[in-house]
């Protein structure tokens, strides 16, 4: 017995050892380059930041619904807790207003505030390290050129033991590596830059890939994932049975980047705000940098082909009162046969996001419908109703079934349960 | 020789182009139940979402009431629509619709519904409660409580572009919003006047004032009229062009 105390104290102790060298080399933090020659030119310097900040959606969260832009104040839902994000304007008291260049390139680089503390990964340091020194200036300078706001932040209201700061040290060992984004030496300067902002300011892969339980991104890159704290699953942006872009031109990539709609499929949910606070600003270059990357990420896994199914006497009962619905509700505007209007209403048959294994997202899309967003390139862009007041939860799983399985697409039937318990945020 | 050439490549262009035309009409009728034709570039196509709640009158559904939009005025509907957008009024489907969409689309949307025509439903109620009426049509200049009808027009069908009517409306409908002002949960653009309003009324007030709106006979057209008379007596963030909007509240007559 006394043995056993020997060895897994020694055990305990190796582990705590080998724990404090990895937190002891990970915390290094040995690059800071110099501030980039370009801050001579101030002006130029902010206006290039105002365009990364867009390409970064810095908006996205440190905005709060109607509020003053960048003061913070937006609360982030997830399965640890609830995030409120910073106030980053200029303003002294609340925001980051006494903060230089060097703090800032501390926080995107290291995850770590002015004062030294490490942040919670809900800011998304893990892909905003590949940021270049150069754009951090230039995303800083554009902050400290907006207008300063009053604003302080409420605290976050985190859940024990994801409370206790100091445990993300053993967080940021296991799951965190500082390092600007390295180019890939075999692939073309587009390639690399689509790179760059997919895997760096675009943090596509903060929802596009599966989370472990302690939210670390834990699955294949952009493999996709349930959105943290939503009822959204954010597809795989490799696989061509979800959002894979390896059949798609890269024109067509890029129309669905900074409109979200193409005549195949629309974006819904939380990918809508990026489309609008984001992407739709992109210059075409960086659109089309974008694409051709995302478009080497395809796995190159083809759909299999439909067979043909027959189902049991009660399932196929609830397709066709599906098929009554889609008739009454459904069909002026998606087709007949489900091929929807061009420019409009995307098509249902062949469309990957109808029939996901999880049929999360084409429940959220009929209980809420939804406009396609107001683009630059799409200023009229038209919408979904709801169908959460008028239809029940069985009539609306009956729905989803139908078109689940007509028209050549197959995928799992869907009970009133799940559109139940998809019916929140 | 020229003119049979000629008289040849006739004969073949009309044939090329029956032969053509019976494949466009096969095609059409092979994809008739496939594939719909561009969706019409109108404001009432983009409108169709509404119209899933939003009748040409109102309605009221299950568990709440969805107002009409038809006949309102644009700047009234506008200021509704990106109060929503912006979490000045909560309502989650409304939240979730107006997400993406910008001011000069909604300014359009806006009018599109304007210019409809109003369908009023005709009242139901029993007649409403006298203390009810000083207070509409005199408010209360103690507590600068202005008359309903100093703003919202003399019939009280509202004024273009910014102030609703208030006819028409059922007593539930119009008591919600006046005690969702009163607790906060809508808003208007700052300075809110309804919200100040709201707030000096009682709660027994608020369902008296509303039983006696919902109990109005409604007059024949029922369009909000094209201005207003006077300055509003309080400032009022909603309605533009307000020249009192700078001043405090003043001792201005508080009557319509």
């Amino acid at each position: 017995m006394k043995q056993f105390f020997t060895i897994a104290g020694t055990v305990a102790v190796l582990v705590c050892c080998a724990l404090a060298l990895a937190i002891f080399t990970g915390e290094r933090e040995d690059d800071f380059p110099a501030p980039t020659a370009s801050e001579k030119n101030p002006q130029a310097l902010a206006e290039r930041g105002a365009y990364l900040a867009k390409a970064g959606n810095c908006l996205g969260c440190h905005t709060v619904r109607g509020g003053q832009p960048y003061a913070g104040g937006r609360e982030l839902p997830t399965p640890f807790g609830t995030f409120v994000t910073p106030n980053i304007t200029p303003d002294k008291d609340t925001g980051i207003g006494n903060w230089t260049a060097h703090d800032f390139w501390r926080a995107v680089h290291y995850g770590k505030s002015r004062d030294g503390h490490v942040l919670y990964p809900a800011f998304p340091y893990t892909e905003y390290t590949k940021i270049t020194r150069e754009d951090a200036d230039a995303l800083f300078a554009f902050l400290q050129s907006i207008a300063p706001v009053k604003q302080a932040a409420a605290s976050d209201r985190l859940d024990f033991p994801y409370n206790v700061r100091p445990l993300l040290y053993v967080w940021r060992a296991l799951y965190f590596k500082a390092g600007t984004y390295q180019s890939t030496a075999t692939q073309s300067p587009e390639w690399n830059r689509g790179a760059y902002l997919v895997q760096g300011l675009g943090h596509c892969n903060a929802c596009h890939s599966t989370r472990n339980a302690l939210g670390a991104a834990g699955g294949a890159a952009l493999g996709g994932g349930q959105v943290a704290g939503r009822s959204w699953y954010a597809p795989s942006l490799t696989s061509e049975n979800e959002a894979g872009s390896g059949a798609r031109s890269v024109e067509e990539t890029m129309r669905l980047l900074s409109t979200g709609l193409t005549d195949k499929g629309a974006a819904s949910g939380p990918m809508t705000e990026v489309v609008a606070q984001s992407l739709q600003h992109l210059g075409p270059a960086d659109l089309r940098a974008m694409a051709v990357y995302l478009k080497s990420q395809s796995t190159g896994d083809t759909k299999a082909a439909a067979t043909s199914s027959t189902f049991a006497a009660e399932v196929q009962a609830r397709l066709d009162k599906g098929g009554k619905i889609y008739e009454k509700q459904c069909k002026d505007c998606h087709g007949e046969s489900g091929g929807g209007t061009p420019g409009a209403y995307p098509a249902l048959a062949g469309n990957p996001s109808v029939t996901l294994a999880s049929p999360v997202n084409a429940i959220r899309s009929v209980l809420d419908g939804g406009f396609v967003p107001v683009t630059r390139a799409n200023p009229r862009p038209y919408g979904m109703p709801p169908f959460a007041q008028s239809l029940s939860n069985e009539e609306i799983a009956q729905v989803i079934s139908f078109i689940r399985n007509s028209w050549g697409n197959q995928a799992s039937v869907v009970s009133a349960v799940q559109v139940d318990k998809s019916g929140s945020d | 020789m020229p003119a049979i050439d000629r008289e040849h490549a006739k004969m073949t262009t009309m044939n090329s182009s029956s032969f053509l035309a019976s494949i466009a009409s096969l095609t059409v009728s092979l994809s008739a139940n496939a594939v719909t034709g561009p969706a019409p570039d109108t404001f009432a196509e983009r409108a169709k979402p509404c119209l899933a709640c939003h009748a040409s009158e109102g309605r009221k559904a299950r568990d709440e009431y969805y107002p009409r939009l038809a006949g309102k005025p644009a700047g009234y509907l506008f200021n509704q629509m990106t109060h929503f957008r912006d979490g000045r009024r909560q309502h989650r489907a409304m939240s979730l619709l107006m997400e993406n969409l910008s001011d000069a689309y909604l300014r359009e949307l806006a009018s599109y519904f304007s210019g409809l025509p109003a369908h009023y439903v005709a009242s139901q109620l029993p007649a409403a409660s006298p203390t009810a009426t000083p207070l509409v049509t005199l408010g209360d200049p103690a507590r600068k409580i202005p008359a309903c009808n100093a703003c919202h027009g003399k019939e009280f069908l509202g004024v273009s572009p910014a102030i609703p009517g208030l006819l028409g409306l059922p007593a539930d409908y119009i008591s919600a919003q006046l005690g969702a002002w009163k607790v906060g949960t809508r808003k208007a653009t700052a300075p809110d006047c309804m919200a100040a309003i709201a707030r000096e009324l009682s709660a027994a007030e608020v369902s008296a004032v509303a039983a006696w709106l919902a109990a109005q006979p409604l007059p024949a057209g029922g369009h909000p009229v094209a201005a207003i008379a006077n300055d509003l007596p309080v400032r009022c963030g909603s309605v533009e062009n307000n020249a009192n909007n700078a001043a405090d509240i003043s001792a201005k007559a508080l009557k319509p």
